[in-house]
Order: structure tokens, then sequence, then C-alpha cells
């Protein structure tokens, strides 16, 4: 830590000046470089032919080999992984939102008897992350006749996503005024039509928070999906990118297209939604 | 680092909140009984119940088959211990543990301190800086498998150019772990950086301008006023390194599969590989219920200890 980097903490409005600035706006630069390169790095180098790999890792392709995106792009298993995933990503994130905001409707304004036990017993799922209960879930799955279904990954993502969302929720629609319950109360509208016409359109904001964390979540998945899904025709992409590497393993250049096309949807999204999915994952992490 | 916020810092217990007087109607019980069960009943079949059926198997010596039968008591736990492959696991999460809080945590204090004030293209530089975050571990593993190739990657460049022979860190059995450290910091410190800029403009401005004032030098306010008013967002920043240093596995499968001669791996790929993929089932739940006893033990210590004001 040097002055200079303590110096533009100044957010008072006025720009950092002269040298200090300068050497920050450098520094932040070379990060930015080595941030973005693998990245960039992986991208470029789909394009290139393996020969081409070897020799020139590092610069742009002399040759353009489209061939390696086209052949992906025109197979059917890159849109399969993908949709698998969007499927995956969408029930899960559909019915977090629907049970999560249902019970911490409840928690937020019914008081009865054993409401604090079972809101912390939901609270539990903060204490530990799923692989510590991977096994028995497995058996739980299979037992349930739920194994190699997309189910059997969308209902544990909805069971361990419901703690971090209820509290979210819970904490978020107690604080929509006391008042607007006892006005709709006393105008003879019960609870289930608060629920839905004052509640819900009043708490957009984290609605999608809650979206966006389970959201992620899903389309990121690994473990969940690695241990309860056996046919590749249900993949979601990043089974089916670990596939596609064992298959391909000595042809880095077409990996690396594939790589670059799995990813290349969550960039979008981060580029054209940015605003939502930062304050999304951050916001979500410090007011829980 | 996505799953770690599903790991969350208060406790209803302790926030303040006037209990409403009013009575629960017959119309309030509906809701009860209509509203609740449903997530009640998923999170008791997916997460309690699982966790608790791990303390039990983990008693057992079963494949997985028919009924846990071959009781074999503390067993599963005792081989743990002598277990050099496990003893690795432990140390290796220390070490992100200890590369989050050295090495990530001041680098993403720095960063966020440079880019929250007004430099030219600020909001570009937070963009580069998060995205590695909203990869999917899988992705950046292997992405980063790539980099780090003799034959081909940055690393094959880098010898290439020297005229030296090629380099394989991964398959290095001293420093293949370093691998992993690196591909860590790179996806997760801007998650961090974030936090960090959310806690920088919760900064009341004034308190800098009045130190200023006072002639205090740049290297003071930071030290006396910025930090200390950063405190529950680094407490915060910990946390959530610790929590998702000890739950890593995503990234170790694409970079190393737990290689060379099984030195990288972490706690959960420890249990992915030797119980999981050999359906060691009550093994496999040992492990599970360790790695439980120590994130409980660091949640509940954490917060008592250094997150009770907060």
């Amino acid at each position: 830590m040097t002055d200079a980097a303590a110096d533009t903490f100044e957010i008072s409005g006025r720009r950092v000046r002269g040298l200090a600035s300068i050497m920050i706006f450098a520094t932040l630069l070379v990060l930015a470089g080595a941030i973005l390169y693998p990245v960039l790095a992986t991208a470029l180098n789909g394009f290139k032919d393996l020969s081409e790999l070897r020799t020139n890792p590092l610069g742009l392709p002399h040759v353009w080999a489209w061939s390696n995106y086209w052949d992906i792009l025109t197979g059917y298993r890159y849109w399969q992984v993908l949709g698998n995933s969007l499927l995956i990503a969408l029930l899960t994130v559909a019915l977090t939102l629907a049970l999560s905001s249902m019970a911490a409707f409840t928690f937020a304004h019914l008081r009865f008897f054993g409401d604090k036990f079972l809101l912390s017993y939901l609270q539990l799922g903060l204490l530990f992350p799923a692989a510590t209960a991977i096994l028995p879930l497995f058996i739980k799955v299979r037992d349930l006749g739920l194994l190699d279904s997309y189910w059997g990954v969308v209902l544990p993502q909805v069971a361990f996503s419901l703690a971090i969302s209820v509290l979210l929720l819970r904490n978020a629609f107690r604080q929509l005024p006391e008042e607007l319950l006892d006005a709709a109360m006393m105008d003879g509208c019960g609870y289930f039509r608060y629920f839905f016409y004052i509640t819900l359109p009043l708490s957009g904001p984290i609605l999608s928070t809650v979206a966006v964390i389970s959201f992620v979540g899903s389309w990121n998945g690994y473990l969940l999906p690695l241990v309860i899904l056996n046919s590749e025709s249900k993949y979601p992409w990043t089974l089916g990118l670990m596939a596609y590497q064992g298959q391909y393993m000595t042809a880095w250049q077409l990996v690396l297209a594939f790589i670059t096309l799995t990813i290349l949807p969550a960039i979008l999204m981060f580029l054209f939604a940015q605003r939502y999915i930062v304050s999304g994952l951050t916001a979500g992490a410090v007011k829980a | 680092m996505t799953t770690a916020t599903t790991y969350a810092e208060s406790s209803p217990a302790t926030t303040t909140y006037v209990e409403p007087a009013r009575r629960v109607t017959l119309n309030g019980w509906a809701v009860i009984v209509v509203f609740l069960p449903p997530a009640l009943l998923l999170f008791t079949v997916f997460v309690a119940l699982p966790m608790a059926e791990a303390a039990w198997y983990s008693f057992y010596n079963w494949n997985g088959f028919g009924r846990p039968e071959k009781f074999i008591g503390l067993k599963n736990y005792g081989y743990l211990i002598g277990n050099a492959t496990f003893t690795r696991s432990l140390i290796n999460n220390g070490l992100i543990i200890a590369v989050s809080l050295l090495i990530q945590l001041p680098l993403a204090l720095a960063v966020a301190l440079m880019v929250a004030g007004r430099i030219t293209g600020a909001a570009w530089f937070r963009m580069i800086f998060f995205l590695p975050y909203v990869l999917a571990d899988v992705a950046a593993g292997l992405i980063w498998h790539f980099m780090f190739d003799g034959d081909y990657g940055l690393a094959g460049a880098i010898t290439t150019a020297f005229s030296m022979p090629p380099y394989f860190l991964l398959a290095d059995k001293n420093w293949a772990f370093s691998a992993v450290l690196i591909v860590i910091v790179w996806k997760y410190f801007g998650f961090h950086m974030m936090l960090y800029i959310a806690g920088l403009q919760g900064i009341d401005r004034s308190l800098l301008e009045a130190a200023e004032m006072d002639g205090a030098s740049a290297w003071q306010r930071f030290w006396h006023i910025t930090l200390p008013l950063l405190g529950p967002m680094i407490r915060l920043s910990v946390f959530f390194s610790v929590v998702g240093a000890l739950q890593l596995f995503d990234i170790i499968v694409p970079l190393t599969g737990g290689g060379p001669f099984e030195t990288t791996n972490t706690m959960v790929s420890y249990l992915y590989y030797f119980g999981i993929t050999r359906m060691r089932v009550g093994f496999g739940s040992a492990v599970g219920v360790v790695l439980f006893c120590i994130c409980v033990t660091f949640a509940f210590g954490y917060r008592r200890i250094f997150m009770r004001n907060d």
C-alpha cells in the first residue's frame, strides 16, 4: 500500500492529479491485462490449428481456422449442453423464487408457535456447503428415483438455496411499511391477495437479487450434476465441457474453442446486465 | 465462489423487531399451512436429512447398496487421522486460506482504493476485475490448465523464449498446488474488491476532508479513518474467503484432478475422489462430517469473536 494508492480515495469529487494518477492508471492497466489475458488467449487460440498453437501460443493467429468454432456451432452437442443448463437454471430459479418468497412472507408477517424455531432450522443451511452431505444426498436422490433426471439436480439446488433466499426476502418483506398491511386488512384484503398484489410487486429488486444468486449458482454448478447425472444427453455445459475435454484432450485448439463458446453466454449476460449481476452477487452477500 | 453466497451473517434472533400484536386469523393459518410446508419439506429431504444421515453412515462400511449393516464404529475417522493424502488435503485448504488472507485480500483492497477514486476508466477496470468471478470454476480451471501447459500454453511460450526445456508446472509435485492458488486469486479477488468498493462508498467523505484540513497525510487518513471504517467489510470478506476455501472443489478437477501424486487435493476433492467415485459411502460421509464440523466451528466461532458488533 503506497501513499499514492491511498490518495486516490479522495472521492471528494476531485480527480487525482499528476504523477500519482499516471502510476495508478498504469498499475491498473497492467493488472487488467493480466486478468483478461487468459480469457482472450483462450478465445484467440481457438482460431488456430494445433501446429500453430505450438509455435505461436501468444500472438494473433496467422491463419484463422474458423472451422474450429464453426464445427462446434453447427453440431448439436454445444446447443444441447447449453439448453440443459438453461432448463436446469430456469427451473431452479422459478422454484427458488416461489418457495422462498412464500416461506419468507409467512415468517415476515405471522407469529405462531414455533415460528422462530422453524426459521432457525432453515438457517442451518447457511452453515455448511452442499459438498459435506453429497454422498447421502446421492443415496436420497437415488432412492427417490430421481437419479439421472433434471429434477434430481434442480430440487437439491433449490433446497440448498432456500436458506439464503428466505433470509434475504424475509428481511426485505419486513421493511415494507406495516401500515400497508393494516390498511389492506382493513379493506378486507386477505394475506394471499396482499402477497400477490402488494408484497411481490413491491419487492422487485430483492427478488431479482435472489434470482441472480440462484441462477448463477445453478448455471456454474458442477459437483451436484456430476454426481446425479449419467447420460451425456442431460449434461449441463459444465459437465459437457469436461466431457469434451476428455474426448479431445490432445486437440487443445478445439477445447479452447469449446471453452470460449460455453463461457460466452455468461460473459454476454454479464456485459448486458452488469448492474444487476454485480449488485445481486455482492449486495446479496452483504445483506445476508 | 458463487456458492459462498449461501452463507450469511446475521441470525434472525439478534435483529430487533417489535412484534406485531396482531392475532393470527383463520386466513393467517391458511397462509401458514399453504406457504410454509413446501420449503420446509424440500429443505428437510435434501439438506437436513442427508446431513444427519452422513453422521449415521459414517460409522459403517457401506458401498451404498442394501442397508448399511457393517458397523465399524470410528474406524472411518481413525483411517483419516494418519492418512497422508487427507492430511495433505487439509494443509492445502489451509494454504488456500493463507493465500486468500495474505495476498488476495490486500490486493483486493489496494485495487478497490485505486478504482474507487475518479481515475479514468474506473468503471471499465471494475468490470474487468469482476469478470473472472462470473465464470464457472470449471471453465476457469480448464483455461488455466492450458496456460500452464508446457507444450502449448503460456508456460510453453516462456520456456521456448528462453530456449529452456518445456516445464510442466501441473505435473511438478512440489509446485503444482501453487497453480491452484494462482487461479484462485485470479478468479476471486474481484469479488472481494467489489465488497471493499461497496464499503468505501459508505464512508462519510467529510471525515476525510476534515482530516485533510487538519493536516493528516494520505497514509494517516487511510490508516486511521478508511481502514477502521472498512472493518465490518473486511471481516465479512475474510469470512467469505475462509468459507470459500473450505469448500473449494470445481477448480481442482479440470486443473490437476488432485494429482500429481495426490498432492493437490482439497477436502472436498478428497471426498470426491476417495469417497464418491469409489462408492465408499461410509468413508465419504465421515469426510463430510469432518468438513461439516470445521465449517460449523468456524462459522460460530468467527461470528462470536469477530462479528459481534457488525
